[in-house]
């Protein structure tokens, strides 16, 4: 019994090797499943290293970076200027995109394509029937019904919600004055589900229903997607190829504080995209710590982006990996930057 | 020396000889404290960050029907009203249901019956709130816009709570979900009341040719009022801090309307919705008052409660 007691204690402290290294992170709940791939991959290059990851929502990861309880933040929208003015050393590093899907449920018509106006309408409450003029003209060769439109949106904060707004107030003036972006609104009309869980609940009851879903949740559970006209004029479906293209001809400042993607150039991008972004401290007080996450980063948006498809992520375009590469190069751990690998 | 061992039996407090009745007497008291002691932290701590939405003017907070995080233009009227409404609905379905249950287990089933129904009854009470929530997503909502509400809307249409489109999700769906959640509760308070009321009361009243109902009517149920009120004010309290299952179902909308069959919103389910997201300090401070304003409500709902379990035992004794 004794000699089992033993072993138990030897495999404990085995188990806690003095030279293991613990990274905390906390934040957006949205690329938790791509973050914990990537941390079991990154483990597996670096056994020392292990990360704990809480995703808590992308407020909690703001609170606590700015709190410095841990060593990165995570938050699907960049922090506003009253957040960074209680840490303006603070740093957005893109990871990956995320894409806002447009549901809905009529029985017997396929292939409804939405245009901004009518979109921003539908949720505005302007639009209220399906065979409303604007809808029609939109889809010339569809019977649409003359029921009402019920309309779904998340009820809790969401990353989602911040994306979608984003791109109403950049397509309707009217929305942009009357309701504004944010990752709660006061919506004008509709149902509020809880999560994309409980929007596609509402959508799937609901018939005449239409809601908005990330990306990922939509391909997982293989829902009816409305294709969207972008600015160019062309109706595109929402896939991990056209959301990877609405970031590529996209103008972004070097610190991405200014990285809206919604509504963005180019044929094949589909508007309602946007970043999710790691958030860290500008000049690493930690060595071991700061050396340990600075290669991990570079190491995500480089060998990290080839898991993101298979997770339904859509990796992060050639011309904004440059541009993350150039942002960690200007970023220090004790006062001195960072030799990483190759670029 | 007989005054002397009278006074030994029933020792004072503060004269007391032992040592260690004493240091239990004080480590039970320090324990009887820290409830308080926690109660008033959360409210200190609620009510230091609530203070940033409250300071300027409490009154519009409470009052106010506006909740626009963008704006940061925040009213709490839209829920409290919400919670009020769900709460009383369930308590209305809810009670006659469970009482009923209890009389009929009570006095009426044969005592082998018992616990084949409060064996499951107790199962209910402890399924997690949002499984109960899927239940009512997924399978109370279109019943009730596919039947019940048509049906109410048809036959008690003309009052203004069975009024406009059967949406299913709303007030009546968040009130009928607290209501199956409160049932179990209620009702196997209720029994345990029940079974407590002396046989011999209840031969009296059958010895005086009363009816079975009679006896219930005039023996049982005046002697285990009381209890039963506590019983009821037991499930308000669940009822009131619901989150997860009335979420799913009332459709998360800050709005006040008469009907029923709208969608509305709830004290808890706002704050759990909206808190995790919420960075800025006046949304996170709104919220908090939202949860000062929660905690308010149920402290006056247990003290109204509270009195009406003190009149009601009063009069249990005088009649």
């Amino acid at each position: 019994m004794r000699r089992i007691l033993a072993v138990c204690l030897g495999l404990g402290t085995a188990a806690l090797a003095a030279n293991d290294l613990l990274i905390n992170g906390a934040g957006a709940t949205f690329p938790f499943p791509l973050y914990s791939k990537w941390f079991n991959e990154y483990n597996k290059l670096h056994p020392s290293l292990k990360f704990n990851y809480q995703s808590i929502g992308s407020g909690g990861g703001i609170k606590q970076i700015t709190e410095g309880t841990v060593d990165f933040g995570a938050s699907d929208a960049v922090m506003t200027d009253e957040e960074l003015a209680k840490a303006p050393d603070i740093v957005h590093i893109p990871t990956v995109l995320g894409s806002v899907v447009i549901v809905y449920n009529l029985e017997g018509v396929n292939g409804l394509k939405l245009s901004p106006d009518t979109v921003s309408g539908i949720y505005l409450g302007k639009i209220k029937n399906w065979n409303d003029p604007a809808l029609a003209k939109e889809n010339p060769g569809l019977k649409l019904p003359a029921t009402a439109i019920t309309v779904a949106h998340r009820s809790d904060g969401s990353g989602t919600t911040n994306i979608f707004t984003d791109y109403l107030s950049k397509v309707s003036p009217d929305w942009k004055s009357t309701v504004g972006i944010g990752k709660s609104v006061k919506w004008p009309t509709g149902l509020g589900g809880k999560g994309n869980e409980g929007v596609t609940g509402l959508v799937k009851q609901n018939p005449g229903a239409i809601g908005y879903v990330e990306l990922a949740y939509a391909i997982q559970n293989k829902l009816a997607t409305a294709p969207l006209k972008n600015k160019a004029g062309a109706y595109v479906k929402a896939s991990i190829e056209s959301t990877t293209a609405a970031a590529a001809n996209v103008q972004v400042s070097d610190d991405f504080r200014v990285s809206s993607v919604t509504d963005s150039d180019g044929t094949g991008a589909y508007p309602i995209a946007g970043f999710t972004y790691l958030l860290l401290h500008k000049d690493q007080k930690d060595r071991a710590k700061g050396d340990a996450v600075m290669h991990f980063l570079w190491w995500a948006v480089h060998d990290g982006q080839k898991t993101a498809a298979p997770l339904d992520y859509a990796p992060l375009p050639p011309p904004i990996v440059k541009k993350v590469e150039a942002l960690l190069k200007q970023l220090t751990v004790e006062g001195r930057p960072v030799q990483f690998a190759k670029s | 020396m007989l005054s002397e061992q009278a006074a030994n039996v029933r020792p004072n407090f503060f004269t007391r000889v032992n040592v260690g009745d004493r240091a239990y007497a004080t480590v039970l008291s320090a324990l009887a404290g820290a409830v308080l002691i926690v109660a008033g932290l959360i409210v200190w701590v609620l009510w230091k960050s609530a203070h940033t939405a409250l300071a300027t003017h409490p009154l519009q907070f409470i009052k106010g029907t506006d909740w626009d995080p963008v704006r940061q233009s925040f009213g709490a009227l839209p829920f409290i009203y919400g919670t009020l409404v769900s709460s009383t609905v369930s308590i209305i379905v809810a009670v006659p249901i469970a009482l009923g249950l209890a009389i009929f287990l009570v006095e009426i089933a044969p005592a082998a019956m018992r616990p084949l129904v409060s064996f499951p009854l107790e199962l209910l009470a402890g399924i997690p709130s949002v499984v109960y929530g899927l239940w009512g997503l997924f399978v109370m909502v279109p019943w009730l816009r596919q039947s019940l509400e048509p049906l109410l809307g048809s036959t008690l249409g003309f009052l203004p709570l069975f009024q406009g489109p059967p949406l299913g999700l709303g007030y009546l769906a968040g009130g009928l979900i607290l209501a199956v959640m409160i049932l179990p509760t209620i009702a196997s308070v209720s029994i345990e009341v029940l079974k407590k009321v002396p046989v011999s009361l209840k031969e009296g009243s059958l010895a005086l040719g009363a009816t079975k109902w009679e006896m219930v009517r005039t023996a049982s149920l005046p002697y285990s009022r009381a209890g039963i009120v506590g019983a009821i004010i037991l499930g308000l309290g669940r009822a009131l801090g619901e989150t997860m299952a009335v979420t799913m179902v009332i459709g998360n909308s800050p709005e006040i309307h008469l009907s029923l069959f709208s969608p509305g919103y709830s004290l808890p389910s706002v704050i759990a919705n909206e808190f995790a997201e919420a960075t800025d300090a006046m949304h996170t401070g709104a919220l908090a008052a939202l949860a000062l304003i929660l905690f308010g409500v149920t402290v006056l709902l247990n003290s109204i409660a509270r009195l009406l379990v003190r009149a009601v035992g009063r009069g249990a004794t005088r009649s």
